[in-house]
């Protein structure tokens, strides 16, 4: 027995070392890529100028798809930018109620301002109704409260306009090559998800103001591989097709190595939430990616500019009134090759 | 018939053509031994259902031949990564335990093998990282579970979370492309006209098929499944068996994180999810017995391609992703069930009275 447990040990620790030793032998850096504000001018930014000290609380999902992770990067980096702002964060965990653990640690640690990116706006609106009664201002980001009460600020992309985006741009392109019935594909991310709802109607409300309609919808779920099942599942469906609308560009480096390897291209394509790879792809015109409606992380940043002002009890410096607006909804921005090269330090 | 269990391993692959056994067919065909032909006969036959439902509802793309050839090529590429992951999974079942962690392993190998570092050590390096890295954490399942008496269903479940935890780590949670053509290539590559993809499928599984059936390493595994007890003291080493056959699943999981990352030219963390439930329910109608001993690789292969065909047949007519699944969902159980009660002939099921 002594010498089994001893053996066990010995493997065990050797095998934990090998692990250990393996990790340390990747080295996997591509370098930084944020979009963040860095203009400190003051005569162009009044609000540049160092104020009073801001502890802003950070709290966003832990990130599984590089949109998120983006976020969290682009909210630290522009908080390292303002000299005034000291950036506390805690990690969000896996779900709903690891989150709301993990704000009520932030809560108590009593910071200026919380920035919060929540897993499920309904689910977490308790937590931010708790931190506005505790006196703690709340920038709720994309996700939204549905509560008025629980958030300061709310900072959020805009999913129908997304749809709508895509749809008028595939709209306008099929009407001026003069398609009559025009064959559209749809490729969205995953479908439980209300904002994946939300751009599908945003999309099926601008192709009906053309007449056009989805001739199929196959789901992703916003990885690459399941990308590329969908995409491969929907060329079989429609052995032609003229547009199609991937609603996000993560996946859709599957969506086009799909295409790759079925060896179509009598389409165009367009992405949505506007990645480095995806505006570089559209600017060299070298695939059926056509253009993308952004969906941009930036917001994160955004909102760490806006809590700092918030914290320092200031305004936008364009608009008249003195504080901070309660809600912004962040346009989508179509990308073609005409404006990629403007877009191109904005892609995540 | 007597209800001896003769070890279904030695049976003969599913043979379309009994008729080549007229002698003793009347015997045989009926008896316990012939349960995996029967049930894989009974496989092919779901498979050609779903086939003539797909050319009533769509019968002008299956008019086309050049459009069927494609799509029953399409069926195999989808099928092939997932197939290769439930030859591994077969395996690790019919040995009497199971592997939660497979997709998570696709993962580690495929985020380990597209990082920057590998991919500049070329085709052989990424290739050698995914299966290393696959056998490797393949090794310490097996290891957790046969020396540190862990139970099957906790290691591989702790495994899973740790190295999607891992492949995080190393992949900073972003999609990582390949910019090597080579590996890419072996999505689009064809040899004599069939996808390579299918290829590897085919020796895989013509591989598993080699070791279940006709090595020792074959035969200790069904009787490691079936009873580790009796196996142990007829002289098996059951503890190097267990390592071994996770080991093997690993090494499954090595190659379909290849077959993958070439599929989507890229690996991230969250690839290959819930591979797992995949593999299991494809091992499981392919007759598989979760609680092991019993099990045949072709079984699982049809297993695959049935929940492939289904799919394909879903995305041809547009139909949602929601009845696709709880389709699959009453399919398992239906296998199950047919596994359960295993009936001589329609009269006895019409009189059965319920006994067990």
């Amino acid at each position: 027995m002594n010498d089994l447990s001893r053996r066990r040990i010995l493997f065990g620790g050797a095998a934990l070392g090998a692990g250990a030793l393996l990790t340390a032998c990747t080295s996997n850096d591509p370098g930084e890529n944020t979009q963040i504000n860095t203009d400190t001018d003051t005569d162009t930014n009044p609000n540049a100028a160092p104020g009073t000290k801001v502890i802003i609380g950070f709290s966003a999902p832990a990130a599984d798809h590089g949109w998120v992770a983006a976020i969290t990067s682009n909210a630290k980096a522009q908080a390292a930018a303002f000299t005034d702002v000291e950036f506390r964060s805690v990690e969000a965990g896996a779900d709903a109620a690891a989150q709301r653990a993990a704000l009520a640690t932030l809560i108590a640690q009593k910071p200026n301002v919380i920035v919060l990116l929540p897993h499920d706006g309904k689910e977490l609106n308790s937590a931010g109704l708790e931190a506005m009664k505790a006196g703690i201002p709340v920038v709720n980001l994309d996700r939204a409260f549905p509560d008025q009460g629980a958030y300061r600020l709310q900072i959020k992309g805009d999913n129908f306009g997304m749809g709508l985006a895509a749809g008028a741009y595939i709209g306008d392109q099929l009407k001026a090559k003069g398609v009559a019935n025009p064959i559209i594909g749809e490729i969205p991310g995953i479908d439980s998800l209300e904002l994946t709802q939300e751009r599908t109607r945003g999309f099926n409300e601008s192709l009906a103001t053309y007449g056009f309609k989805v001739a199929n919808r196959r789901p992703a779920e916003f990885t690459a591989d399941t990308g590329q099942r969908a995409a491969t599942e929907l060329l079989q469906a429609l052995p032609k097709l003229d547009a199609l609308w991937n609603h996000d560009d993560d996946q859709g480096i599957g969506v086009l190595a799909a295409i790759n390897q079925a060896g179509r291209k009598e389409f165009f394509m367009v992405g949505g939430a506007g990645s480095k790879v995806a505006i570089a792809a559209i600017a060299a015109d070298n695939s059926v990616l056509k253009a993308t409606v952004t969906y941009s992380p930036s917001m994160a940043s955004s909102a760490i500019s806006l809590a700092r002002l918030i914290g320092q009890g200031k305004g936008m410096s364009d608009l008249v009134e003195l504080q901070v607006p309660k809600e912004i909804t962040l346009a989508s921005e179509t990308i073609t090759k005409a404006n990629a090269a403007q877009y191109a330090k904005l892609g995540f | 018939m007597t209800d001896q269990s003769t070890m279904p391993a030695q049976t003969p692959p599913a043979d379309p053509a009994p008729a080549a056994k007229s002698a003793a067919r009347g015997s045989w065909w009926k008896s316990d031994g012939a349960e995996p032909v029967r049930r894989n006969i009974g496989l092919v036959g779901v498979l050609v259902i779903l086939v003539i439902i797909g050319v009533i509802t769509r019968p002008e793309l299956y008019g086309d031949a050049t459009w069927v050839k494609n799509n029953v090529f399409t069926i195999l590429q989808q099928a092939s990564a997932i197939g290769v992951v439930t030859v591994g999974m077969t395996f690790v079942i019919i040995g009497g335990g199971i592997d939660l962690s497979v997709g998570a392993i696709i993962a580690i190998a495929g985020v380990w093998s597209t990082t920057l570092a590998t991919q500049s050590y070329g085709t052989v390096g990424m290739i050698f990282t995914a299966i290393v890295v696959g056998v490797v954490v393949g090794l310490i399942n097996g290891a957790l579970i046969s020396y540190g008496r862990l139970v099957p269903f906790i290691a591989t479940l702790a495994m899973m979370v740790a190295a999607r935890g891992l492949a995080a780590q190393i992949s900073g949670k972003q999609t990582q492309v390949s910019t090597n053509s080579t590996i890419n290539g072996i999505a689009t590559t064809k040899i004599a006209g069939i996808p390579l993809l299918v290829i590897i499928l085919g020796l895989v599984v013509i591989a598993g098929w080699i070791l279940l059936n006709r090595t020792t390493f074959g035969r200790r595994t069904v009787a490691v499944g079936g009873n580790p007890e009796a196996a142990r003291l007829a002289g098996i080493n059951v503890r190097l068996q267990t390592v071994l056959l996770y080991a093997l699943s690993g090494l499954c999981c090595g190659i379909a994180a290849i077959m993958l990352t070439s599929q989507a030219t890229s690996a991230q963390a969250a690839m290959a999810n819930l591979y797992e439930l995949d593999a299991i329910a494809a091992a499981i109608i392919g007759g598989t017995l979760l609680s092991g001993g019993r099990g045949t690789i072709v079984g699982a292969l049809f297993g695959v391609l049935v929940f492939s065909t289904i799919t394909n047949l879903f995305a041809i007519n547009n139909l949602s992703t929601e009845v696709q699944n709880m389709v699959k969902g009453g399919i398992i159980v239906a296998a199950v069930l047919l596994q359960q009660f295993r009936y001589r002939s329609l009269t006895q099921l019409l009189g059965r009275k319920p006994t067990s």
